[in-house]
């Protein structure tokens, strides 16, 4: 089995948000970047077919070469090729489109996407790339099992979740779930040094055009001070959800 | 050159987050000077769309749409698009809608931008505001291409009430094939999810074990609310994934979000940060939840959180 992880390279989750240039360009200084939560929980299932049903996990990219690093991470997670697609990314289906390129000329049985990247949340590039390449689809995926070409997954749904079951090739938008928290792996020394002997190929992106553009960001207005209210009053509190707030 | 917008239902039930959709899609056609179609999918009866400015309807009926499949309800939308001759496509933020949404995109080769907050500011080039960095920025993005897919966060328009006549055509559409089988579907039932909840109750590790959520489950049932959890008191297992909220789970965008025994760490707040009204309950007056929140209370979850359970209840009682 062929497995190939799609990988978003985002800012840390405890990153302070910040822009630059009249507010057109996501501000990186001091910013340290990270393999997207979501991926990380389906690189980390990857490794767990690599290691019992004898997968061979490459991992794919659409950005500049400051991602490397990130992608060398992978590489001592113990995924076995990294795949970088020189291009910065525009739009969510800029990058569906290169990693739907890619797959015209490379067979995989199982994508594994996060369900969506935690920098600007489109959640979108798993379904685009299925669109693209006809390809069965399953997003907010927690679950998944293969045997032969048929896989068995668990959805989150409103409320509550579905067993589904459908044929390979798939692509899966993962989340927490595919693996726990636990079982996420720190890259150990060894797994460091191999890393530099594996395979990272950067290839020139494939022509694309963009359909959405982000021009300009900004943060949320500052907040009012927050209104305490006393454990001994809280009829007050009732009172200001009711007639001020409007809520209750 | 209609607007077209998809209404989700549950058992032929309208869901309540349409009507807020519905009241967005209007406003979306006045701007663009033309007329919305809502699209219903084995909906008996429309007439509470009357309420909200609904004046077209296309009804699709058909026992093999009962259950939801990414790949045929996004072809099935693409096929009404196509009728009403539809630029502007407005679909909710539900984890279906969200599902599809990008499926929907490459059928109609549309540009799609999810978690919209607002009306466009610019017809042209279409500029429109989303959430991105999960709630911690604003972005203003265009949709390039000639058909547009929006996706509208929760509780972000509101619904507006206009009542108005409708007309309702049955449209006859042909389905895919299913490739995806549903084996079976577990709901929490009698339970209200996050999703849809006006309300949410929310619990860290401040509550110390599973064995005291009474009190938040207590406090949610006077509510009406959901309850929901921070990320540990899902990973020790506590509650189920599915409760988890915060920038690794579900997001969270409703009218009031109290939470109790939570510290505010910026993965929980950005995850919760776009829900319109928070109210935190905790013992430490240097939590950082007090600097995000609302209205706070520096108290004990477990004298504070019956005792107000309680007022609420004669609250409730009185103004019912
Ligand atoms: C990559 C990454 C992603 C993350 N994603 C998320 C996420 O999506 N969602 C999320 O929630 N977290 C997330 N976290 C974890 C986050 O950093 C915090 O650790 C977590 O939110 C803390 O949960 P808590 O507030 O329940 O617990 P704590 O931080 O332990 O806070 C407990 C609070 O309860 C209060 N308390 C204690 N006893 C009482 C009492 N008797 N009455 C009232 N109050 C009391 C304490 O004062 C304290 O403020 C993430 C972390 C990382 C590194």
């Amino acid at each position: 089995m062929r497995i190939l992880v799609c990988i978003s390279h985002v800012p840390d989750t405890t990153s302070k948000i910040n822009f630059t240039d009249d507010n057109k360009v996501f501000d990186n200084q001091g910013v340290q970047f990270v393999i997207n939560p979501n991926d990380e929980f389906g690189l980390t299932r990857a490794m767990w077919f690599k290691e019992k049903q004898n997968a061979t996990v490459d991992v794919i990219n659409v950005g500049s070469s400051n991602t490397e690093p990130t992608l060398r991470k992978t590489l001592a997670i113990g995924a076995d090729k990294a795949i970088r697609i020189d291009a910065e990314p525009i739009d969510g289906f800029f990058v569906a489109k290169q990693i739907s390129e890619y797959l015209s000329s490379n067979q995989y049985d199982l994508i594994i996407a996060g369900r969506e990247s935690i920098d600007y949340n489109g959640g979108m590039v798993p379904g685009l790339i299925a669109g693209l390449s006809k390809i069965n689809f399953v997003t907010n995926c927690t679950s998944i099992e293969i045997d032969n070409k048929s896989a068995i997954l668990e959805r989150e749904i409103d409320g509550g979740k579905e067993i589904l079951n459908c044929d390979l090739p798939l692509i899966i938008g993962g989340q927490k779930g595919l693996v726990e928290e636990s079982d996420l792996r720190i890259p150990n020394m060894r797994g460091i040094m191999q890393a530099r002997q594996k395979p990272l190929e950067v290839l020139s992106p494939f022509s694309s055009d963009f359909k959405t553009n982000s021009v300009k960001f900004h943060k949320p207005a500052p907040r009012k001070e927050v209104k305490l209210i006393s454990p001994d009053n809280l009829e007050e509190l009732i009172d200001l959800l009711h007639n001020e707030a409007k809520v209750l | 050159m209609s607007v077209l917008t998809y209404i989700e239902s549950n058992k032929g039930k309208i869901k309540k987050s349409a009507f807020e959709l519905v009241s967005y899609s209007n406003e979306l056609a006045k701007q663009l000077g033309t007329e919305l179609v809502v699209l219903t999918i084995n909906v008996e009866d429309t007439n509470e769309l009357n309420k909200y400015g609904v004046s077209k309807i296309i009804k699709i009926s058909n026992s093999e749409l009962d259950n939801f499949d990414s790949k045929i309800f996004s072809n099935v939308i693409a096929q009404v698009a196509k009728h009403t001759n539809s630029n502007h496509i407005v679909i909710s933020s539900s984890l279906d809608s969200k599902y599809m949404a990008p499926l929907l995109a490459i059928e109609l080769d549309a540009g799609y931008l999810s978690n919209v907050v607002e009306l466009p500011s610019k017809l042209n080039p279409f500029t429109i505001k989303r959430t991105c960095f999960t709630n911690k920025a604003f972005c203003e993005s265009t949709i390039e291409s000639d058909i547009k897919i929006i996706g509208l966060s929760g509780n972000a328009f509101g619904a507006i009430e206009n009542e108005t006549n409708s007309s309702s055509e049955n449209l006859e559409v042909s389905l895919l094939d299913r490739k995806i089988t549903v084996k079976s579907t577990e709901k929490v039932s009698g339970k209200i999810s996050i999703a849809d909840a006006d309300i949410v109750v929310s619990g860290g590790r401040g509550l110390k074990g599973p064995e005291n959520w009474n009190i938040i489950e207590d406090l949610a049932e006077t509510l009406g609310a959901a309850t929901s959890c921070s990320k540990p008191v899902s990973d020790m297992g506590w509650r189920p994934h599915s409760e988890h909220v915060g920038q690794t789970g579900k997001p969270v965008a409703t009218n009031l979000y109290i939470a109790i025994g939570i510290s505010g760490a910026i993965q929980h707040l950005a995850g919760i940060n776009s829900s319109k009204i928070k109210v935190v309950i905790n013992n430490d007056p240097e939590a950082p939840f007090f600097k995000a929140a609302d209205y706070g209370v520096v108290g004990d979850a477990f004298d504070v959180v019956p005792r107000l359970n309680a007022k609420l209840k004669a609250f409730k009682a009185q103004n019912s």
